[in-house]
């Protein structure tokens, strides 16, 4: 090792008193301590909101036309709704935070499939476009039956709703998600499928809310399992989800997620506890998007997660090529 | 994948037969003809900034401020070393660090000019790190008269009242600047179209399209693209696309007076920094390495390479960078199959249990 870096010793020595470090001490040289990588520029809550925002309305809006085509009228309304709101504020949390609204229409000058932002934008506008078709005829009962193909339309588009916006995230040198990308699509659906249901608990009576009770277990389930693997199976990265504000936020996220899916089961017999594990289970979802978020500014803000897993890289080449 | 980095291989190849590993990732004979342009299209340029014989003046941080009219930012005294622009940025295009080193006492090494007494006394290309070897072995081989003020040779023992008998401090000195990456992740990832390929090889942002999504910004592994706050869009080098239009060489490099910055076709870049590096191996500094040049790394070769002494690391440099889209095909599959699995789910949620 140099001697010259003054911002390492410092986070070093908090590293050592970690007692939960599951990787061991790494060893790394940087300029003074700086991030190697760039922080993404992007605005809480805007972001994170319009992750959870998505993913939700997603869900719903394939909810919705499955209640429609098995006849559960109430949750068919409820999903058609959330899911044209939840796209429109998704939409606008993604103008807010590029400042003004042509530079969104600007987005829809090209179509790039190497960047999935340009990808994600033209999965999000037709799915609200279709989505909020649906809902006003919905509202209206004007032209049920071109209702019926928006409907359709945005039910299909939904599950692509729920995952792009991993991809979103995983294509950038962001070493926690980066690194991540195998998991977090499972994250976010499972994350999406338990919000999406809990707004169906929440608004839906219970005798037809059946699909969304099973859902939000499931998806409990898969958020909890998914959450697991990205955090001990990416390499150093992971430790980003477990520590600092970033972990405080994944442990609040998955005590909620946990209360709200293991509840679900149970909230067929009783309004009220419908009605909680529906909030607990969407404060869940929402706290993982900033926990995902956070987790992944923090590993960029620090240059271990960048120099160490690629410095094991250019070793594990050289050793393999002798 | 790779036959041959032969200009004539790449300009025969533009009609889509690049894999699309090679499209994403791997060695691309020329990027320029690969993003559209004829085969008429000028060769690829580049800059090689050979560190070794930086001054650290900024020169080249001034002149790319001027030349480009890039907004000043308020002078911080940051104690790091001399570096007070810290960091490459939407509004500092070229930017110079300074490594502070402790390392054991050196004998000179003529770096610059002729070789001198310079006796190698053994092999040590297996220790790169100056501390991890001792004065007797590292004394004769390491080291440069780099012109800086302090603490410069000759060095008595005792002389520097903080630093032990057998140890003096170097400065490493580096003008870093935006790659211009075969496979550019900030290009790749950018929504709008915003930045593109020119055609000599190089990325540019066009700021009257970029709409501040900030997406190129956290792509680049590099870290070198920026938002400039008040303005929301990101900026970064052009390699003076301006004034290569008019034969003329970058502003940095105009201003460089030392040569550390070198503008030319990259093949040509390329085979003078093999020459120098091989000459200071000779010389004894084995640490000289190039770094950024391999058509066969992460980002399939810089446009702007580097002659380091030092890690890259040790610079601010990732020391193994890969273009973030190199995985996007396996990244849409993973979504795809979860996408699919949230469809999946939400059908068997309704047909499980007729209630």
């Amino acid at each position: 090792m140099n001697e010259q870096h003054s911002g390492g010793e410092a986070r070093r020595n908090r590293r050592s008193r970690d007692k939960q470090a599951v990787v061991p001490e790494a060893e790394f040289d940087s300029y003074y301590g700086r991030p190697v990588i760039k922080p993404p520029v992007w605005k809480v809550p805007d972001v994170p909101a319009y992750l959870y925002l998505g993913g939700t309305a997603g869900v719903s809006s394939l909810m919705g036309e499955f209640a429609a085509l098995t006849g559960r009228p109430r949750l068919r309304r409820v999903g058609r709704l959330a899911g044209s709101v939840g796209s429109l504020a998704s939409v606008g949390a993604l103008i807010h935070d590029l400042g003004r609204p042509e530079r969104f229409l600007n987005m829809l000058r090209v179509f790039k499939p190497t960047s999935p932002l340009s990808v994600g934008t033209w999965i999000l506008s037709p799915f609200s476009a279709m989505a909020s078709a649906t809902a006003v005829s919905e509202v209206t009962g004007l032209l049920p039956t071109l209702a019926r193909i928006s409907g359709a339309t945005a039910g299909v588009l939904g599950p692509a709703m729920v995952t792009y916006t991993a991809v979103l995230l995983s294509d950038t040198a962001v070493p926690a998600w980066h690194e991540g990308y195998r998991k977090l699509p499972f994250v976010f659906a499972g994350s999406a499928l338990t919000s999406g249901a809990a707004v169906a608990m929440v608004a839906v009576p219970t005798h037809e809310a059946a699909p969304a009770r099973r859902l939000a277990a499931g998806g409990a389930g898969l958020e909890i399992a998914a959450a697991t693997l990205l955090e001990k199976r990416i390499g150093l990265p992971g430790q980003a989800y477990h520590r600092g504000r970033a972990g405080k936020l994944m442990r609040i996220a998955r005590a909620c997620t946990v209360a709200g899916g293991l509840a679900a089961p149970f909230a067929g017999r009783s309004r009220v506890l419908s009605v909680l594990a529906g909030l607990s289970l969407t404060a869940g979802a929402v706290v993982t998007r900033f926990g995902v978020f956070e987790a992944g500014m923090a590993s960029a803000r620090d240059p271990q997660y960048t120099v160490v897993p690629q410095r094991e890289r250019l070793a594990e080449r050289a050793a393999a090529e002798g | 994948m790779t036959d041959g980095h032969s200009k004539e291989a790449g300009r025969t190849r533009t009609d889509g037969t690049y894999t699309s590993y090679e499209r994403l990732a791997g060695p691309l004979d020329d990027p320029a003809g690969e993003a559209g342009y004829d085969g008429q299209h000028p060769p690829r340029m580049g800059f090689f900034t050979d560190t070794s014989v930086c001054i650290g003046c900024k020169a080249c941080e001034v002149a790319c401020k001027e030349w480009n009219g890039v907004p000043g930012d308020v002078l911080d005294m940051t104690g790091m070393s001399y570096d007070n622009t810290t960091e490459l940025g939407a509004n500092s295009w070229r930017h110079v660090a300074f490594i502070e080193q402790t390392v054991p006492i050196q004998e000179d090494v003529d770096i610059l000019g002729s070789l001198s007494a310079a006796n190698n006394s053994g092999d040590e290309a297996g220790s790169p790190t100056p501390a991890s070897r001792t004065p007797e072995e590292t004394a004769g081989t390491r080291g440069s008269d780099l012109g800086m003020p302090g603490v410069g040779p000759p060095v008595t023992p005792g002389a520097q009242g903080a630093l032990q008998d057998d140890r003096e401090v170097r400065w490493l000195m580096s003008s870093d600047v935006c790659k211009h990456c075969t496979h550019a992740a900030c290009l790749d990832v950018c929504p709008t179209g915003s930045l593109f390929r020119t055609e000599y090889g190089t990325v540019v942002v066009q700021e009257d399209i970029c709409n501040g999504c900030g997406y190129c910004i956290p792509a680049c592994p590099y870290g070198v693209i920026d938002q400039r706050p008040d303005d929301g869009r990101a900026f970064k080098c052009t390699l003076c696309y301006d004034r290569m239009g008019d034969g003329l060489e970058p502003a940095c490099a105009k201003a460089c007076p030392t040569n550390s910055i070198q503008y030319g076709p990259l093949d040509e870049l390329r085979e003078r920094a093999a020459e120098r590096v091989e000459k200071l191996q000779e010389r004894g500094i084995t640490e000289a390495r190039l770094y950024g040049h391999e058509p066969t790394d992460g980002v399939g070769g810089d446009g702007a390479f580097f002659l380091l002494l030092d890690e890259p690391e040790v610079y601010g440099l990732p020391p193994d960078p890969v273009v973030t889209t190199r995985d996007l095909p396996s990244m849409w599959r993973y979504a795809g199959a979860a996408a699919v699995g949230t469809m999946a789910a939400v059908a068997a949620a309704f047909v499980g249990g007729r209630r």
